[in-house]
Protein backbone atom coordinates (compact mmCIF):
# COMPACT_ATOMS: atom_id res chain seq x y z
CA UNK A 1 0.00 0.00 0.00
CA UNK A 2 2.99 2.32 0.48
CA UNK A 3 5.41 3.45 -2.23
CA UNK A 4 9.05 2.41 -2.04
CA UNK A 5 9.92 5.98 -1.09
CA UNK A 6 7.47 6.00 1.81
CA UNK A 7 8.92 2.73 3.05
CA UNK A 8 12.44 4.11 2.71
CA UNK A 9 11.61 7.22 4.75
CA UNK A 10 9.74 5.09 7.30
CA UNK A 11 12.56 2.58 7.72
CA UNK A 12 15.39 5.11 7.49
CA UNK A 13 13.90 8.35 8.71
CA UNK A 14 16.02 11.45 8.07
CA UNK A 15 16.51 14.12 10.74
CA UNK A 16 14.98 12.13 13.56
CA UNK A 17 15.55 13.21 17.15
CA UNK A 18 15.58 16.28 19.32
CA UNK A 19 17.49 19.52 18.71
CA UNK A 20 19.00 20.91 21.90
CA UNK A 21 19.51 24.43 20.53
CA UNK A 22 16.25 24.68 18.61
CA UNK A 23 14.77 28.16 18.48
CA UNK A 24 11.43 27.14 16.99
CA UNK A 25 9.38 24.10 18.08
CA UNK A 26 5.98 23.03 16.79
CA UNK A 27 3.81 20.14 17.90
CA UNK A 28 0.53 19.16 16.22
CA UNK A 29 -1.94 16.30 16.32
CA UNK A 30 -3.22 14.35 19.28
CA UNK A 31 -2.94 10.91 20.76
CA UNK A 32 -6.62 10.25 20.28
CA UNK A 33 -6.24 10.31 16.50
CA UNK A 34 -3.00 8.38 16.72
CA UNK A 35 -0.68 11.00 15.21
CA UNK A 36 1.56 13.55 16.93
CA UNK A 37 4.38 15.37 15.16
CA UNK A 38 6.93 17.60 16.80
CA UNK A 39 9.33 19.64 14.67
CA UNK A 40 12.46 21.36 15.99
CA UNK A 41 14.01 24.19 13.96
CA UNK A 42 17.34 25.93 14.24
CA UNK A 43 16.94 29.24 12.42
CA UNK A 44 19.85 31.54 11.65
CA UNK A 45 19.40 34.73 9.60
CA UNK A 46 15.94 33.58 8.48
CA UNK A 47 17.41 30.31 7.17
CA UNK A 48 16.62 26.86 8.58
CA UNK A 49 20.11 25.57 9.26
CA UNK A 50 18.98 22.45 11.06
CA UNK A 51 15.76 20.56 11.60
CA UNK A 52 14.75 17.47 13.56
CA UNK A 53 11.49 15.68 14.24
CA UNK A 54 9.84 13.32 16.69
CA UNK A 55 6.70 11.50 15.58
CA UNK A 56 4.15 9.21 17.20
CA UNK A 57 2.13 7.72 14.40
CA UNK A 58 1.77 5.29 11.57
CA UNK A 59 4.26 4.58 8.81
CA UNK A 60 2.92 7.45 6.72
CA UNK A 61 3.20 9.88 9.63
CA UNK A 62 6.86 8.98 10.13
CA UNK A 63 7.63 9.11 6.40
CA UNK A 64 5.90 12.47 5.86
CA UNK A 65 7.74 13.97 8.85
CA UNK A 66 11.03 12.72 7.45
CA UNK A 67 10.33 13.99 3.92
CA UNK A 68 9.00 17.35 5.11
CA UNK A 69 12.16 17.99 7.17
CA UNK A 70 14.30 17.11 4.15
CA UNK A 71 12.34 19.55 2.00
CA UNK A 72 12.85 22.53 4.33
CA UNK A 73 16.41 21.92 5.48
CA UNK A 74 18.65 24.77 4.35
CA UNK A 75 15.67 26.75 3.05
CA UNK A 76 14.70 30.27 4.07
CA UNK A 77 11.66 30.64 6.30
CA UNK A 78 9.66 32.19 3.47
CA UNK A 79 10.48 29.24 1.22
CA UNK A 80 9.60 26.77 3.98
CA UNK A 81 6.24 28.48 4.43
CA UNK A 82 5.34 27.72 0.81
CA UNK A 83 5.69 23.98 1.41
CA UNK A 84 2.32 22.32 0.88
CA UNK A 85 1.15 18.92 1.97
CA UNK A 86 0.71 18.12 -1.71
CA UNK A 87 4.43 18.70 -2.30
CA UNK A 88 5.25 16.27 0.51
CA UNK A 89 2.89 13.68 -0.97
CA UNK A 90 4.44 14.08 -4.42
CA UNK A 91 7.96 13.84 -3.06
CA UNK A 92 6.97 10.51 -1.50
CA UNK A 93 5.51 9.22 -4.80
CA UNK A 94 2.01 9.37 -3.34
CA UNK A 95 0.16 8.24 -0.22
CA UNK A 96 -2.97 6.11 0.17
CA UNK A 97 -6.07 8.38 0.42
CA UNK A 98 -6.64 7.59 4.12
CA UNK A 99 -3.12 8.78 4.87
CA UNK A 100 -3.32 12.20 3.25
CA UNK A 101 -4.08 13.73 6.67
CA UNK A 102 -0.54 12.76 7.73
CA UNK A 103 0.90 15.08 5.09
CA UNK A 104 -1.44 17.87 6.24
CA UNK A 105 -0.14 17.31 9.74
CA UNK A 106 3.48 17.61 8.52
CA UNK A 107 2.74 20.92 6.80
CA UNK A 108 1.01 22.21 9.92
CA UNK A 109 3.86 21.06 12.17
CA UNK A 110 6.36 23.08 10.15
CA UNK A 111 4.14 26.17 10.14
CA UNK A 112 3.62 25.83 13.90
CA UNK A 113 7.39 25.58 14.49
CA UNK A 114 8.02 28.66 12.33
CA UNK A 115 5.28 30.56 14.20
CA UNK A 116 6.98 29.57 17.46
CA UNK A 117 10.26 30.93 16.13
CA UNK A 118 8.66 34.29 15.29
CA UNK A 119 6.90 34.43 18.66
CA UNK A 120 10.23 33.88 20.41
CA UNK A 121 11.66 36.73 18.35
CA UNK A 122 8.88 39.01 19.60
CA UNK A 123 7.19 39.05 16.21
CA UNK A 124 3.47 38.33 15.82
CA UNK A 125 3.46 35.23 13.57
CA UNK A 126 -0.15 35.45 12.41
CA UNK A 127 0.37 37.92 9.50
CA UNK A 128 3.32 35.84 8.26
CA UNK A 129 2.26 32.25 8.92
CA UNK A 130 -1.52 32.59 8.87
CA UNK A 131 -4.03 30.78 11.06
CA UNK A 132 -2.70 27.54 12.45
CA UNK A 133 -4.51 24.30 12.81
CA UNK A 134 -2.88 22.61 15.73
CA UNK A 135 -5.08 19.53 15.49
CA UNK A 136 -5.77 16.96 12.81
CA UNK A 137 -8.68 19.04 11.62
CA UNK A 138 -9.90 16.74 8.90
CA UNK A 139 -10.03 13.71 11.10
CA UNK A 140 -13.41 12.28 12.01
CA UNK A 141 -12.43 10.39 15.12
CA UNK A 142 -14.17 12.61 17.67
CA UNK B 1 14.36 -13.73 3.95
CA UNK B 2 14.17 -16.38 6.65
CA UNK B 3 11.07 -18.46 7.09
CA UNK B 4 7.97 -16.35 7.78
CA UNK B 5 7.00 -16.30 11.44
CA UNK B 6 3.24 -16.30 11.11
CA UNK B 7 1.63 -14.96 14.28
CA UNK B 8 -1.74 -13.96 12.85
CA UNK B 9 -3.69 -17.22 13.08
CA UNK B 10 -6.77 -15.35 14.29
CA UNK B 11 -6.85 -13.62 10.91
CA UNK B 12 -6.56 -16.83 8.94
CA UNK B 13 -4.60 -20.08 8.87
CA UNK B 14 -2.69 -22.17 6.42
CA UNK B 15 -4.61 -25.07 4.86
CA UNK B 16 -3.33 -28.28 6.44
CA UNK B 17 -2.03 -31.17 4.36
CA UNK B 18 -4.73 -33.43 5.69
CA UNK B 19 -7.46 -30.97 4.68
CA UNK B 20 -5.96 -30.40 1.26
CA UNK B 21 -5.67 -34.09 0.51
CA UNK B 22 -9.26 -34.66 1.66
CA UNK B 23 -10.36 -31.91 -0.71
CA UNK B 24 -8.34 -32.85 -3.79
CA UNK B 25 -10.67 -35.47 -5.29
CA UNK B 26 -13.57 -33.01 -5.07
CA UNK B 27 -11.56 -30.35 -6.88
CA UNK B 28 -10.58 -32.72 -9.68
CA UNK B 29 -12.36 -35.90 -10.79
CA UNK B 30 -15.26 -35.83 -8.33
CA UNK B 31 -16.96 -32.77 -9.75
CA UNK B 32 -20.56 -33.93 -9.56
CA UNK B 33 -23.33 -31.67 -8.36
CA UNK B 34 -24.54 -33.04 -5.01
CA UNK B 35 -28.14 -32.54 -6.16
CA UNK B 36 -27.70 -34.80 -9.19
CA UNK B 37 -29.06 -38.34 -9.25
CA UNK B 38 -26.24 -40.14 -11.05
CA UNK B 39 -23.25 -41.71 -9.36
CA UNK B 40 -20.81 -38.80 -9.11
CA UNK B 41 -23.66 -36.60 -7.84
CA UNK B 42 -24.60 -39.12 -5.18
CA UNK B 43 -20.97 -39.47 -4.17
CA UNK B 44 -20.72 -35.72 -3.77
CA UNK B 45 -23.86 -35.75 -1.64
CA UNK B 46 -22.37 -38.51 0.52
CA UNK B 47 -19.18 -36.47 0.96
CA UNK B 48 -21.21 -33.51 2.22
CA UNK B 49 -23.18 -35.74 4.57
CA UNK B 50 -19.90 -37.08 5.94
CA UNK B 51 -18.58 -33.55 6.49
CA UNK B 52 -21.83 -32.68 8.25
CA UNK B 53 -21.30 -35.63 10.59
CA UNK B 54 -17.72 -34.55 11.27
CA UNK B 55 -18.78 -31.00 12.15
CA UNK B 56 -21.69 -32.19 14.28
CA UNK B 57 -19.55 -34.69 16.19
CA UNK B 58 -16.98 -32.03 17.04
CA UNK B 59 -19.50 -29.80 18.82
CA UNK B 60 -21.92 -32.37 20.22
CA UNK B 61 -24.69 -31.64 17.72
CA UNK B 62 -26.77 -33.81 15.42
CA UNK B 63 -25.82 -33.79 11.73
CA UNK B 64 -29.18 -32.35 10.69
CA UNK B 65 -28.50 -29.34 12.92
CA UNK B 66 -25.47 -28.30 10.83
CA UNK B 67 -25.93 -25.98 7.85
CA UNK B 68 -23.01 -25.07 5.60
CA UNK B 69 -22.60 -21.42 4.68
CA UNK B 70 -20.15 -19.23 2.80
CA UNK B 71 -18.30 -17.94 5.87
CA UNK B 72 -18.58 -17.04 9.54
CA UNK B 73 -20.02 -13.67 8.60
CA UNK B 74 -22.84 -15.29 6.65
CA UNK B 75 -23.58 -17.58 9.60
CA UNK B 76 -23.81 -14.56 11.92
CA UNK B 77 -26.01 -12.63 9.49
CA UNK B 78 -28.31 -15.59 9.02
CA UNK B 79 -28.64 -16.36 12.74
CA UNK B 80 -29.32 -12.77 13.73
CA UNK B 81 -31.43 -11.47 10.85
CA UNK B 82 -33.17 -14.82 10.38
CA UNK B 83 -34.19 -14.87 14.03
CA UNK B 84 -35.22 -11.23 14.05
CA UNK B 85 -37.39 -11.53 10.96
CA UNK B 86 -38.96 -14.78 12.13
CA UNK B 87 -39.74 -13.65 15.67
CA UNK B 88 -40.88 -10.15 14.68
CA UNK B 89 -44.02 -11.92 13.48
CA UNK B 90 -44.66 -12.75 17.15
CA UNK B 91 -44.00 -9.17 18.21
CA UNK B 92 -40.44 -9.83 19.40
CA UNK B 93 -38.30 -6.99 18.14
CA UNK B 94 -35.52 -6.73 20.73
CA UNK B 95 -32.00 -8.15 20.48
CA UNK B 96 -29.27 -8.28 23.11
CA UNK B 97 -25.60 -8.33 22.19
CA UNK B 98 -22.34 -6.87 23.53
CA UNK B 99 -20.37 -3.80 22.52
CA UNK B 100 -17.29 -5.78 21.54
CA UNK B 101 -18.70 -8.32 19.09
CA UNK B 102 -17.19 -8.91 15.69
CA UNK B 103 -18.45 -6.51 13.03
CA UNK B 104 -20.42 -9.35 11.41
CA UNK B 105 -22.62 -9.30 14.52
CA UNK B 106 -22.51 -5.58 15.29
CA UNK B 107 -23.32 -4.49 11.76
CA UNK B 108 -26.09 -7.09 11.45
CA UNK B 109 -27.63 -5.62 14.61
CA UNK B 110 -27.22 -2.09 13.29
CA UNK B 111 -28.91 -3.07 10.03
CA UNK B 112 -31.86 -4.40 12.07
CA UNK B 113 -32.03 -1.16 14.05
CA UNK B 114 -32.59 0.65 10.76
CA UNK B 115 -35.54 -1.69 10.16
CA UNK B 116 -37.04 -0.71 13.52
CA UNK B 117 -35.62 -3.41 15.80
CA UNK B 118 -34.26 -2.40 19.19
CA UNK B 119 -30.80 -3.57 20.23
CA UNK B 120 -29.20 -3.54 23.69
CA UNK B 121 -25.41 -3.44 23.57
CA UNK B 122 -24.14 -4.83 26.88
CA UNK B 123 -20.89 -3.43 28.25
CA UNK B 124 -17.89 -5.61 29.05
CA UNK B 125 -15.65 -5.24 32.09
CA UNK B 126 -12.07 -3.99 31.96
CA UNK B 127 -10.80 -7.57 31.58
CA UNK B 128 -13.03 -8.17 28.57
CA UNK B 129 -15.87 -10.29 29.92
CA UNK B 130 -19.66 -9.99 29.63
CA UNK B 131 -21.46 -10.35 32.97
CA UNK B 132 -24.27 -12.94 32.72
CA UNK B 133 -26.28 -10.93 35.27
CA UNK B 134 -26.34 -8.07 32.76
CA UNK B 135 -27.81 -10.43 30.17
CA UNK B 136 -30.49 -11.52 32.61
CA UNK B 137 -31.40 -7.92 33.46
CA UNK B 138 -31.59 -6.90 29.81
CA UNK B 139 -34.02 -9.66 28.76
CA UNK B 140 -37.55 -8.33 28.16
CA UNK B 141 -40.81 -10.00 27.13
CA UNK B 142 -40.14 -8.88 23.54
CA UNK B 143 -36.52 -10.10 23.41
CA UNK B 144 -36.03 -12.31 20.36
CA UNK B 145 -32.35 -13.15 20.61
CA UNK B 146 -29.23 -12.92 22.74
CA UNK B 147 -26.02 -13.06 20.70
CA UNK B 148 -22.71 -13.07 22.57
CA UNK B 149 -19.41 -14.19 21.08
CA UNK B 150 -17.76 -17.33 22.46
CA UNK B 151 -14.29 -15.78 22.50
CA UNK B 152 -13.26 -12.31 21.48
CA UNK B 153 -11.30 -12.10 18.24
CA UNK B 154 -8.92 -9.38 19.38
CA UNK B 155 -8.24 -10.07 23.04
CA UNK B 156 -9.13 -13.76 23.21
CA UNK B 157 -11.34 -13.59 26.30
CA UNK B 158 -13.66 -16.59 26.61
CA UNK B 159 -17.16 -15.58 27.66
CA UNK B 160 -19.33 -17.35 30.25
CA UNK B 161 -21.33 -19.00 27.49
CA UNK B 162 -22.83 -21.88 29.46
CA UNK B 163 -24.21 -19.50 32.09
CA UNK B 164 -25.58 -17.05 29.52
CA UNK B 165 -27.11 -20.02 27.68
CA UNK B 166 -28.74 -21.24 30.87
CA UNK B 167 -30.31 -17.82 31.49
CA UNK B 168 -31.62 -17.65 27.92
CA UNK B 169 -33.02 -21.17 28.14
CA UNK B 170 -34.81 -20.27 31.39
CA UNK B 171 -36.23 -17.10 29.90
CA UNK B 172 -37.09 -18.91 26.67
CA UNK B 173 -34.97 -16.56 24.55
CA UNK B 174 -32.93 -17.92 21.66
CA UNK B 175 -29.18 -17.79 22.17
CA UNK B 176 -26.63 -17.47 19.39
CA UNK B 177 -22.86 -17.42 19.77
CA UNK B 178 -20.20 -16.48 17.25
CA UNK B 179 -17.62 -19.17 17.98
CA UNK B 180 -15.36 -18.44 15.00
CA UNK B 181 -12.30 -17.80 17.20
CA UNK B 182 -13.05 -20.44 19.81
CA UNK B 183 -13.61 -23.41 17.51
CA UNK B 184 -10.63 -25.72 17.52
CA UNK B 185 -9.09 -24.03 20.56
CA UNK B 186 -11.77 -24.79 23.13
CA UNK B 187 -13.87 -27.94 23.40
CA UNK B 188 -17.45 -26.86 22.81
CA UNK B 189 -20.60 -28.86 23.43
CA UNK B 190 -23.73 -27.10 22.24
CA UNK B 191 -26.04 -29.32 24.31
CA UNK B 192 -24.18 -28.92 27.59
CA UNK B 193 -23.67 -25.22 27.05
CA UNK B 194 -27.29 -24.40 26.20
CA UNK B 195 -26.42 -22.98 22.79
CA UNK B 196 -29.24 -22.61 20.24
CA UNK B 197 -27.16 -21.34 17.33
CA UNK B 198 -23.42 -21.27 16.76
CA UNK B 199 -21.37 -19.76 13.93
CA UNK B 200 -18.07 -21.21 12.81
CA UNK B 201 -15.66 -20.65 9.96
CA UNK B 202 -13.31 -22.94 8.06
CA UNK B 203 -10.31 -20.76 7.40
CA UNK B 204 -9.53 -20.20 11.09
CA UNK B 205 -8.96 -23.94 11.56
CA UNK B 206 -6.82 -24.84 8.54
CA UNK B 207 -9.68 -25.29 6.06
CA UNK B 208 -9.99 -22.95 3.07
CA UNK B 209 -11.53 -19.48 3.02
CA UNK B 210 -15.11 -19.25 1.79
CA UNK B 211 -16.77 -21.93 3.88
CA UNK B 212 -18.47 -21.80 7.26
CA UNK B 213 -21.34 -23.38 9.11
CA UNK B 214 -24.22 -22.48 11.33
CA UNK B 215 -25.45 -24.88 13.98
CA UNK B 216 -29.19 -24.44 14.46
CA UNK B 217 -30.70 -26.48 17.28
CA UNK B 218 -33.49 -28.78 16.21
CA UNK B 219 -36.83 -27.05 16.60
CA UNK B 220 -35.55 -23.59 15.82
CA UNK B 221 -36.66 -22.14 12.51
CA UNK B 222 -35.14 -19.00 11.06
CA UNK B 223 -36.16 -17.05 8.01
CA UNK B 224 -33.99 -18.18 5.13
CA UNK B 225 -31.10 -15.99 4.18
CA UNK B 226 -30.53 -17.42 0.72
CA UNK B 227 -33.57 -18.35 -1.35
CA UNK B 228 -33.30 -20.78 -4.23
CA UNK B 229 -32.92 -24.53 -4.56
CA UNK B 230 -33.48 -27.26 -2.00
CA UNK B 231 -29.91 -27.51 -0.69
CA UNK B 232 -29.19 -27.71 3.02
CA UNK B 233 -32.62 -29.12 3.82
CA UNK B 234 -34.24 -26.19 1.95
CA UNK B 235 -32.80 -23.71 4.40
CA UNK B 236 -29.71 -22.40 2.64
CA UNK B 237 -29.96 -22.44 -1.13
CA UNK B 238 -27.08 -22.51 -3.59
CA UNK B 239 -24.96 -25.29 -5.04
CA UNK B 240 -22.71 -26.49 -2.26
CA UNK B 241 -19.07 -25.46 -2.08
CA UNK B 242 -18.30 -29.16 -2.23
CA UNK B 243 -14.53 -29.36 -1.83
CA UNK B 244 -14.44 -26.67 0.85
CA UNK B 245 -17.22 -28.34 2.81
CA UNK B 246 -15.24 -31.58 2.73
CA UNK B 247 -12.23 -29.55 3.89
CA UNK B 248 -14.21 -28.00 6.74
CA UNK B 249 -15.37 -31.44 7.89
CA UNK B 250 -11.82 -32.75 7.90
CA UNK B 251 -10.53 -29.62 9.67
CA UNK B 252 -13.16 -29.95 12.40
CA UNK B 253 -12.23 -33.58 12.96
CA UNK B 254 -8.50 -32.78 13.03
CA UNK B 255 -8.96 -29.81 15.37
CA UNK B 256 -10.92 -31.81 17.90
CA UNK B 257 -8.60 -34.82 17.99
CA UNK B 258 -6.35 -34.32 21.00
CA UNK B 259 -7.57 -30.75 21.38
CA UNK B 260 -6.60 -30.57 25.06
CA UNK B 261 -2.98 -31.65 24.40
CA UNK B 262 -2.63 -29.13 21.58
CA UNK B 263 -4.15 -26.39 23.72
CA UNK B 264 -1.71 -27.17 26.54
CA UNK B 265 1.26 -26.83 24.16
CA UNK B 266 -0.06 -23.54 22.79
CA UNK B 267 -0.82 -22.20 26.27
CA UNK B 268 2.83 -22.70 27.24
CA UNK B 269 3.99 -20.93 24.08
CA UNK B 270 1.48 -18.14 24.62
CA UNK B 271 2.56 -17.57 28.21
CA UNK B 272 6.22 -17.40 27.29
CA UNK B 273 5.47 -14.90 24.53
CA UNK B 274 3.17 -12.86 26.76
CA UNK B 275 5.53 -12.74 29.73
CA UNK B 276 8.50 -11.96 27.51
CA UNK B 277 6.73 -8.95 26.03
CA UNK B 278 5.32 -7.78 29.34
CA UNK B 279 8.90 -7.50 30.57
CA UNK B 280 9.19 -4.41 28.35
CA UNK B 281 8.45 -1.36 30.55
CA UNK B 282 5.14 0.47 30.09
CA UNK B 283 3.27 -2.37 28.46
CA UNK B 284 -0.07 -3.88 29.41
CA UNK B 285 -1.91 -7.08 28.63
CA UNK B 286 -5.30 -6.46 27.08
CA UNK B 287 -7.95 -8.91 28.25
CA UNK B 288 -7.87 -11.19 31.27
CA UNK B 289 -5.24 -13.89 31.61
CA UNK B 290 -7.61 -16.58 32.85
CA UNK B 291 -10.36 -17.76 30.52
CA UNK B 292 -8.35 -16.68 27.53
CA UNK B 293 -7.77 -18.47 24.22
CA UNK B 294 -4.55 -20.47 24.27
CA UNK B 295 -3.64 -18.72 21.03
CA UNK B 296 -4.08 -15.05 21.91
CA UNK B 297 -1.61 -12.40 23.06
CA UNK B 298 -2.74 -8.77 22.92
CA UNK B 299 -0.41 -6.17 24.34
CA UNK B 300 -0.25 -2.38 24.29
CA UNK B 301 3.08 -0.62 24.21
CA UNK B 302 2.75 2.92 25.51
CA UNK B 303 4.19 5.68 23.36
CA UNK B 304 4.03 3.98 19.97
CA UNK B 305 1.49 3.45 17.25
CA UNK B 306 0.64 -0.04 16.02
CA UNK B 307 1.01 0.35 12.28
CA UNK B 308 4.67 1.32 12.48
CA UNK B 309 5.22 -1.72 14.67
CA UNK B 310 3.52 -4.02 12.14
CA UNK B 311 5.55 -2.59 9.25
CA UNK B 312 8.80 -3.22 11.12
CA UNK B 313 7.69 -6.72 12.08
CA UNK B 314 6.83 -7.41 8.45
CA UNK B 315 10.28 -6.25 7.37
CA UNK B 316 11.69 -8.66 9.96
CA UNK B 317 9.61 -11.57 8.68
CA UNK B 318 6.90 -11.58 11.35
CA UNK B 319 3.19 -11.32 10.45
CA UNK B 320 0.93 -9.89 13.17
CA UNK B 321 -1.96 -7.47 13.55
CA UNK B 322 -2.90 -4.41 15.55
CA UNK B 323 -5.92 -2.64 16.98
CA UNK B 324 -4.52 0.60 15.67
CA UNK B 325 -6.79 2.83 13.63
CA UNK B 326 -4.26 2.95 10.84
CA UNK B 327 -4.71 -0.72 10.10
CA UNK B 328 -8.48 -0.63 10.12
CA UNK B 329 -8.97 1.94 7.37
CA UNK B 330 -10.69 4.28 9.83
CA UNK B 331 -9.20 6.77 12.23
CA UNK B 332 -10.61 5.14 15.33
CA UNK B 333 -8.71 2.45 17.14
CA UNK B 334 -10.30 -0.94 17.81
CA UNK B 335 -13.80 -0.85 19.31
CA UNK B 336 -12.79 -3.85 21.42
CA UNK B 337 -9.91 -2.04 23.10
CA UNK B 338 -12.04 1.05 23.67
CA UNK B 339 -14.78 -1.20 25.14
CA UNK B 340 -12.41 -2.50 27.84
CA UNK B 341 -11.61 1.10 28.71
CA UNK B 342 -8.27 1.72 27.04
CA UNK B 343 -7.55 5.38 26.25
CA UNK B 344 -7.23 6.05 22.51
CA UNK B 345 -3.49 6.68 22.74
CA UNK B 346 -2.82 3.29 24.28
CA UNK B 347 -5.29 1.47 22.03
CA UNK B 348 -3.36 2.78 19.00
CA UNK B 349 -0.22 1.06 20.28
CA UNK B 350 -1.63 -2.44 20.54
CA UNK B 351 -0.30 -5.62 19.00
CA UNK B 352 -2.19 -8.88 18.55
CA UNK B 353 -0.15 -12.04 18.15
CA UNK B 354 -2.19 -15.17 17.53
CA UNK B 355 -0.64 -18.60 17.63
CA UNK B 356 -1.60 -21.70 15.72
CA UNK B 357 -0.83 -25.33 15.13
CA UNK B 358 2.34 -24.66 13.14
CA UNK B 359 4.01 -22.24 15.56
CA UNK B 360 7.12 -23.43 17.35
CA UNK B 361 9.40 -22.39 20.20
CA UNK B 362 11.70 -20.88 17.58
CA UNK B 363 8.88 -18.59 16.41
CA UNK B 364 8.43 -17.30 19.94
CA UNK B 365 12.22 -16.84 20.26
CA UNK B 366 12.26 -14.78 17.08
CA UNK B 367 9.31 -12.63 18.20
CA UNK B 368 10.95 -12.00 21.57
CA UNK B 369 14.17 -11.03 19.84
CA UNK B 370 12.61 -8.68 17.27
CA UNK B 371 9.68 -6.98 19.04
CA UNK B 372 11.52 -5.36 21.99
CA UNK B 373 14.05 -3.84 19.58
CA UNK B 374 11.33 -2.46 17.30
CA UNK B 375 9.43 -1.01 20.27
CA UNK B 376 12.63 0.69 21.42
CA UNK B 377 13.31 2.09 17.95
CA UNK B 378 9.81 3.55 17.61
CA UNK B 379 9.81 4.90 21.16
CA UNK B 380 13.11 6.66 20.49
CA UNK B 381 11.38 8.85 17.90
CA UNK B 382 8.06 9.29 19.71
CA UNK B 383 7.15 12.59 21.38
CA UNK B 384 4.60 10.68 23.46
CA UNK B 385 7.29 8.37 24.79
CA UNK B 386 9.52 11.41 25.39
CA UNK B 387 6.90 12.67 27.86
CA UNK B 388 6.32 9.25 29.47
CA UNK B 389 10.07 8.80 29.96
CA UNK B 390 10.42 12.30 31.47
CA UNK B 391 7.62 11.65 33.95
CA UNK B 392 8.83 8.28 35.17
Amino acid sequence: MYSAKVMDHFANPRNVGELADANGIGEVGNEKCGDIMKIYLKVENEVITDVKFMTFGCGAAIATSSMATELIKGKSLSEALTLTNQAVVEALDGLPPVKIHCSVLAEQAIKTAIADYYTRQGIDPTPIVGELKSDCHDCDCH
Amino acid sequence: MDKLVYLDNSATTKISESVLSAMMPWLTEQYGNPSSLYTIGREAKAAIDHAREQVAAAIGAKPREIFFTGCGTESDNWAIKGTAHRLAQRGKKHIITSVFEHHAVLHSCQALEKEGFEVTYLPVDSEGYVNPADVEKAIRPDTALVTIMYANNEIGTIQPIKEIGRICREKKVWFHTDAVQAIGNVRINVEEENIDMLSLSGHKIHAPKGVGALYIRQGIFLDNFMDGGAQENRRRAGTENLASIVGLGQAMEDAHQGLEEKAARLTALRDRLMDGLLAIPHTRLNGGRDNRLCTNVNISFEGIEGEGLLLWLDMSGIAASSGSACTSGSLDPSHVLLAIGLPHGIAHGSLRLSLGRYNTDEDVDKALEVIPAVVEKLRAMSPVWQRIAQNS
